[in-house]
């Protein structure tokens, strides 16, 4: 036999080429631009076949650079940064960046502030776990109806809040000392009857999701964490009490008014998908039991803000780390000021940074439909994560 | 359907047969864009939302605005495509859908050809769309569709067993009935089947059959629970993510097309086709209406089950079709067996099959709360009680400068 190379090589002997059929992992994009990623979060995952061997987490697309925008403006001036950071939470994180600033200044807010602060801020926590179970539904599968159900919630909470402060999601309602305005006259009858339907709305939610044998196939032993490894990575929040361990900010270290209140914590057993959902839908119960309380408190007339503030801010030298349970972990504000009217350094510790970087051992050697539940269930928002 | 008798002149056998290819083509476009606009109109409803609304009253040409948009897109195809696969897949996946409509009978009369082995075309045609499938995966050059691909080949393969073996228990069934009247040999025409349901719907004699059949049948059509071929959230959209235009709208009517042929058929086994339910006479108008209320409801389940379910996971797929479906048809094809050898009644046949459902819904309910656990659906909690209060306080530092 001859064979004839491309060259035109005569070749006199045969030539046997052995061949094994290796098989050659695969890369896979998943993000910047995939249904899958919330926001612009992306991973490359290396699979063979279904399973993930390997998975490498890229961040920063969303990198503006808050911190140090943050360092160049006065204090007040960059309460608009916070809400562009957690857009799903905007009041929570505005609530850390106000109570920095006043604790560094040693201002005193009036109460009645205080209360609808709170109240906001849990209305806030409700409406950004609806967002979660609605994006989490959509991720393990449901086509859209754990998306609109939970959205048609959250819009009634979106609508209370533009009739408080004008505006859906960038809120910029907080102001140093105080509020921005009084909320509208029917503020209390208003968040009452939200509250009433929210709570129906969980009800929904809960009866669609939580009992579904093919949920429970999906989430259940998905990405497990012992509290051991999520105390080592720095997890908290939500995931971190799914794991085991009752801590909340709120109580470990409470701040504002959360002391008047009678709620309970939520806890997991295994840390899985499935205990991170079921943590987050009971916080979102003892959320509405928060506001209650609240909401019947709450003094119905006085200041909302200090009389007396000063025109421009100049705190004492000194520095200061405020942190609060936003809706997904620890948030905090490290501020340090030189005595000018502009903060030394800002730094923002935000919770999704952290709980995202559990991802890689959650995903290994899980199969791939796995990976996207497992992302899911970490609820990251990349606008807080790249900051 | 005989149209030379039915239009009450004689004509060639040809014009015959291309004038019948007209009529299912027609036929099943208009279905399929019914059918398109029927999923989004439920679905929303299911949804809280109101659906389509803008185009024509309520919404109902909706699906010709859709139609008009993929036909005048551009066609694109990736630079690195295999050609030739990517551009016959739609047709691989399209025309054996078609092709299955022959021996499906819509009233007593109106078919295309009464099929002697009816069941057997059905199915071995229906397998070769999911060659059509593959090619896209293959042919797109592009790591989802491929995964989507791969992905839908398990599945077809594994589901269409215990459908198979479902539809055997069924024909022995009707084989064993029609043995009565001395025929048995028509049990693989679906038309004798149906004709057999004068007074039997085989749902009372076959119920795990009808529930195996549903199985499959979304698995076979990818709908949720088991849409994992085309699963937004991790494929992006399956085999067919490369493709746009009239040649993804192809696969669109495909999948249209195979829900209301796999519909039919499943009332035609099941649900009595044609005959109103136990008993009765009725007429050639009334029978087409019974057949499309039979498919209709049959379709909303199906629907239905796409907006109140997640997708599962391919492996869990496969092993609930094999580890679980799969035995339980084997068991009632052999109770069907030993009942009709020994010439058991419709009941116990009825009876045997119902308590082998029985068996494989508690099966599945069983093991699905032994996973979830107990003592999960109520969290544990601690009362909230404040701690020492460790607020963080102002410490001076020597704050530097710039």
């Amino acid at each position: 036999m001859v064979q004839q190379t491309f060259e035109g090589e005569v070749l006199t002997e045969p030539v046997v080429v052995e061949r094994e059929f290796e098989t050659v992992d695969m890369n896979i994009n998943i993000g910047p631009q995939h249904p899958a990623t919330h926001g612009v979060f992306r991973m490359v995952l290396t699979v063979d076949g279904e399973i993930v061997k390997d998975a490498i987490p890229y961040i920063g697309y969303m990198h503006r650079g808050g911190e140090k925008l943050s360092e160049n403006l006065d204090y007040r001036g960059a309460l608009g940064y916070q809400d562009r950071t957690d857009y799903l939470a905007a009041f929570n994180s505005e609530w850390v960046y106000v109570n920095a600033v006043e604790r560094l200044a040693g201002i005193e807010i009036p109460e009645r502030a205080e209360y609808i602060r709170l109240i906001l801020a849990e209305f806030n926590r409700i409406l950004s776990h609806f967002m979660f179970m609605g994006a989490f539904g959509t991720d393990v599968g449901y086509f859209g109806t754990a998306f609109t159900w939970t959205f048609k919630e959250r819009e009634r909470i979106q609508d209370l809040f533009e009739a408080v402060c004008g505006d859906r999601i960038m809120y910029n309602y907080f102001r140093v000392g105080g509020l921005a305005w009084e909320p509208h006259e029917t503020f209390i009858e208003d968040s009452h009857w939200v509250l009433d339907q929210v709570e129906i709305g969980i009800g929904d939610v809960d009866e669609l999701m939580t009992n579904n044998e093919v949920f429970v196939a999906r989430c259940r032993d998905i990405g497990a964490m012992t509290a051991d490894e999520a105390i080592a990575y720095g997890v908290t929040g939500p995931m971190l009490r799914a794991s085991g361990v009752p801590f909340d900010l709120r109580v470990d270290e409470p701040y504002s008014i959360y002391d008047r209140f009678h709620w309970e914590i939520p806890v997991g057993e295994r840390g899985d998908v499935y205990d991170r959902y079921l943590v987050r839908l009971e916080e979102m119960r003892q959320s509405v039991t928060i506001l209650r309380q609240a909401l019947d408190q709450m003094p119905t007339s006085g200041p909302i803000e200090p009389e007396r503030m000063p025109a421009r801010l100049r705190p004492e030298p000194g520095e200061i780390y405020m942190r609060q349970e936003n809706p997904r972990g620890e948030y905090g504000i490290y501020m340090v000021s030189d005595g000018t009217d502009k903060p030394w350094r800002v730094k923002m510790r935000s919770p999704c940074f952290h709980n995202l970087s559990s991802l890689k051992p959650q995903v290994i050697n899980t199969y791939l439909a796995d990976a996207v539940v497992a992302l899911g269930s970490i609820d990251i928002v990349l606008c807080e994560v790249d900051r | 359907m005989v149209l030379s008798e039915f239009a009450g002149v004689s004509m060639p056998d040809w014009i015959d047969a291309l004038l019948r290819v007209i009529f299912i083509v027609a036929l099943m476009t208009i279905v399929a864009f019914a059918l398109i606009y029927l999923e989004r109109k439920i679905l929303a409803r299911f949804q809280a939302r109101v659906g389509p609304t803008r185009t024509g009253p309520i919404g109902t040409l909706q699906s010709i605005a859709d139609a008009l948009k993929l036909v005048t897109k551009e066609d694109v195809r990736p630079i690195t495509a295999d050609r030739w696969a990517f551009e016959l897949a739609p047709y691989m996946a399209f025309v054996p859908v078609f092709l299955v409509f022959v021996p499906m009978p819509f009233t007593e009369t109106w078919f295309i050809r009464d099929l002697n082995l009816g069941l057997l075309f059905v199915f071995g045609v229906l397998g070769l769309n999911i060659v059509g499938v593959v090619m896209a995966a293959w042919g797109s050059d592009n790591k989802y569709a491929l995964l989507g691909g791969v992905r839908a080949a398990a599945q077809a393969i594994s589901y269409e067993i215990p459908m198979l073996l479902i539809i055997v228990a069924v024909v022995m069934v009707a084989a064993g009935r029609l043995a009565v009247d001395g025929d048995a040999s028509a049990a693989g025409s679906i038309n004798a089947i149906v004709g057999d349901q004068t007074t039997t719907p085989y749902i009372l004699l076959q119920p795990l059959g009808f529930f195996i059949f549903i199985v499959g049948m979304l698995a076979e059509l990818h709908r949720p629970p088991f849409d994992m071929p085309i699963a937004e959230s991790e494929v992006v959209g399956g085999y067919f993510v490369e493709y746009s235009g009239m040649r993804w709208g192809m696969f669109f009517l495909a999948e249209y097309t195979a829900l209301f042929l796999l519909v039919v058929l499943a009332s035609s086994l099941f649900l009595g086709g044609w005959n109103w339910p136990f008993g009765a006479d009725v007429g050639l108008g009334l029978q087409i209406v019974l057949t499309f209320v039979k498919t209709s409801v049959m379709i909303v389940l199906v629907i239905g089950s796409r907006a109140l379910f997640p997708r599962l996971r391919i492996d869990q797929l496969m092993s609930f079709s094999w580890k679980v479906l799969l035995p339980f048809a084997i068991v009632q094809v052999i109770a069907n067996g030993i009942i009709l050898a020994y010439g058991g009644a419709d009941w116990v046949v009825g009876l045997v099959s119902f308590a082998l459902l029985v068996a494989l819904s508690g099966l599945v309910y069983y093991i699905m709360r032994r996973k979830q656990g107990e003592g999960t659906r109520t969290v544990q909690t601690t009362p909230a009680t404040p701690r020492v209060i460790t607020a963080p306080e102002v410490t001076p530092v020597e704050a530097g400068g710039d």
